[in-house]
């Protein structure tokens, strides 16, 4: 940044124009996100202490908002239905991608096809599959229908209608839409395992899965990592996918917090109560993502 | 006979695991199948079928229905306006957010200054944060500004909030760069956005297609945004989508649901299919932030 010092008097006004338009160019952004993160988060932090109903006020209430929310038995089921779903959806996702990742290496041949096909529900929106797992798994026509079709009469499969099953029927159709992108992350770190201590190994006369299980996949833990904060940030801000599916219910059974605050701020005049329930979906965040950002950090400094 | 015992487990394993891929393939593809084939069937052929018989006729009646005459709660003109709706706004949020991602990430790496590095963790925090955080404040402010236009409102919205992931895409390209080229240019005079358009520009062009289709599916299978920031006949494709599944009026047109939800599903399908390297290069950027 100091090329040219020694430049001519009119050299200088574009030197002021190099100090200056960098500043000018970004201003925007940083307007936008200080604006669109931090204040606004500070605001819907001030909303959750007032008494807001249909239309925000500003007066101090202190923590009525939270006290009432503690106190709502469906936040709490909602609460519930995130870490069943979050923890299974990524448990599940993380299982799949890793064991699909780890067949893919063996030079499979298509592997180029092969991924494509795991990977397209990546690319579409959580309502087309909401919509589409609706429809495979409606309780008449559906799945139930097919395997009575089989010659299965016996079957019935109504997860979707049923309140002690339906959140599993969420776990689906969310595996079934992201566990290609865990795969493809996975396949990434994988190549990049160096060979030679893979070879190392093989002259050692370690078997495959040995190589695997004791050399390879420890060595992926910065990917579980990455996959773990992804998958953990979809569950959380999981909206989509439920409303299309279930819409929430039956009953509650499917609720989530964003289900909950999206009703509670949009559409049932209880703005506070909406704010306060975003606050909490907000640490629920960080206290998933932070930890890990933390110890992977100090990893990182001290590698 | 051990070598051949041996070199049969091996067969053995490996049809094993080509057993295992392609179900797994069986079964991503399988709601696809059940889509498309649902929505050339009749409503009779669906009451007698099952979700994996083929459709008899192959009628594209559910498919004219889905595009120009399905009802979403009152409104009946089917997904046409709501298609457009969701190509207006995401074409100019695509496009402004990329051009201005492009140049933030250019001065994040090549002209940084006192705050640079600070602001570019700040808005790397942002990726992190769920939106429910920030919609109630946001509602607020389109509000006051009088934006009555919900597609100029998405488009706002989808800018601010899209500009995190490109600015971060073109700042990790950009800071692979060698700083040289930029310095050499500046000692022969280039200035600003002479050295943006002439030197960085056109090597940009791979993280310019990892911006536009991270940007493009992004946004064109935004729900909350589309749902919260619009009203009406404004609202976008997915908004409307689910309207439709979800109206409890009348009989239900599964096949006009499936028309409709390919319908919704074609446009981030075909940039799938065109640019898949580029869009499984923006995930795992997108995913291995910093």
């Amino acid at each position: 940044m100091t090329a040219s010092r020694q430049g001519a008097p009119g050299f200088s006004l574009s030197r002021l124009a190099d100090v200056i338009l960098p500043k000018l160019v970004l201003a925007p952004t940083v307007l936008a996100c200080l604006v669109g993160f931090y204040v606004f988060i500070g605001w819907t932090a001030w909303l959750s202490f007032t008494e807001s109903r249909m239309l925000p006020r500003y007066e101090w209430a202190g923590l009525v908002q939270y006290v009432e929310l503690f106190g709502n038995d469906r936040w709490w089921g909602a609460m519930q239905n995130l870490g069943v779903f979050g923890g299974l959806f990524i448990l599940v996702s993380l299982t799949l991608g890793l064991l699909m990742a780890v067949l893919l290496d063996q030079k499979i041949r298509f592997e180029g096809a092969i991924r494509t096909l795991y990977l397209y529900p990546m690319a579409l929106s959580f309502i087309v599959t909401g919509t589409a797992w609706k429809w495979i798994l409606n309780p008449g026509l559906g799945l139930e229908k097919l395997a009575h079709d089989w010659g299965f009469t016996g079957v019935t499969f109504d997860w979707i209608i049923n309140p002690d099953f339906a959140i599993y029927t969420v776990v689906i159709a969310g595996v079934w839409q992201s566990s290609g992108f865990v795969m493809a992350l996975f396949l990434a770190g994988l190549r990049g395992v160096d060979d030679s201590i893979i070879k190392a190994a093989q002259m050692d006369g370690a078997s495959l899965p040995t190589i695997y299980t004791r050399i390879i996949i420890p060595s992926l833990r910065p990917v579980f990592l990455s996959a773990f904060m992804i998958l953990a940030h979809i569950a959380v801000k999981s909206f989509d996918l439920v409303m299309a599916l279930t819409g929430g219910g039956p009953g509650f059974a499917t609720d989530l917090p964003s289900i909950f605050m999206y009703q509670h701020g949009f559409t049932r005049g209880q703005l506070g109560l909406g704010a306060a329930s975003a606050m909490m979906m907000l640490f629920t965040a960080c206290a998933v993502v932070m930890p890990l950002l933390y110890s992977e950090l100090r990893r990182e400094r001290r590698g | 006979m051990a070598d051949y015992q041996q070199s049969l487990q091996a067969k053995l394993i490996r049809f094993g695991i080509y057993a295992v891929l392609v179900l797994m393939a069986l079964w991503y593809l399988a709601p696809l199948y059940v889509m498309l084939s649902t929505s050339f069937k009749t409503l009779d052929e669906i009451r007698a079928g099952n979700l994996l018989s083929l459709p008899g006729t192959f009628s594209l009646d559910a498919w004219s229905a889905a595009w120009s005459t399905a009802c979403t709660g009152v409104e009946c003109g089917g997904m046409k306006s709501y298609f457009a709706n969701s190509l207006k706004m995401m074409i100019p949020a695509v496009l402004i957010s990329t051009l201005v991602g492009a140049f933030n990430g250019y001065i994040l790496s090549m002209w940084r200054f006192k705050g640079s590095d600070m602001f570019f963790m700040a808005l790397l925090i942002g990726t992190f944060l769920p939106y429910q955080v920030v919609i109630l404040p946001m509602a607020q402010v389109l509000g006051w500004l009088e934006l009555e236009n919900s597609t100029g409102r998405l488009v706002l919205v989808h800018v601010i909030y899209g500009l995190q992931f490109t600015t971060l895409f073109f700042r990790n390209y950009y800071v692979t760069v060698p700083g040289e080229l930029v310095k050499a240019a500046r000692i022969d005079g280039a200035g600003f956005f002479r050295i943006f358009f002439k030197i960085l520009l056109p090597i940009s062009v791979p993280t310019i297609m990892v911006c536009l289709i991270w940007q493009t599916t992004q946004i064109w299978n935004d729900y909350l945004f589309g749902v919260v920031f619009s009203s009406g006949e404004g609202q976008p494709m997915t908004v409307a989508l689910n309207n439709l599944v979800n109206t409890s009026t009348g009989v239900k047109q599964y096949n006009v649901d499936m028309a409709a939800a390919i319908i919704a599903a074609l446009p981030t399908l075909l940039v799938y299919m065109v640019g898949g390297k580029y869009f499984v290069r923006g995930l795992t950027a997108g995913a291995v932030k910093g």
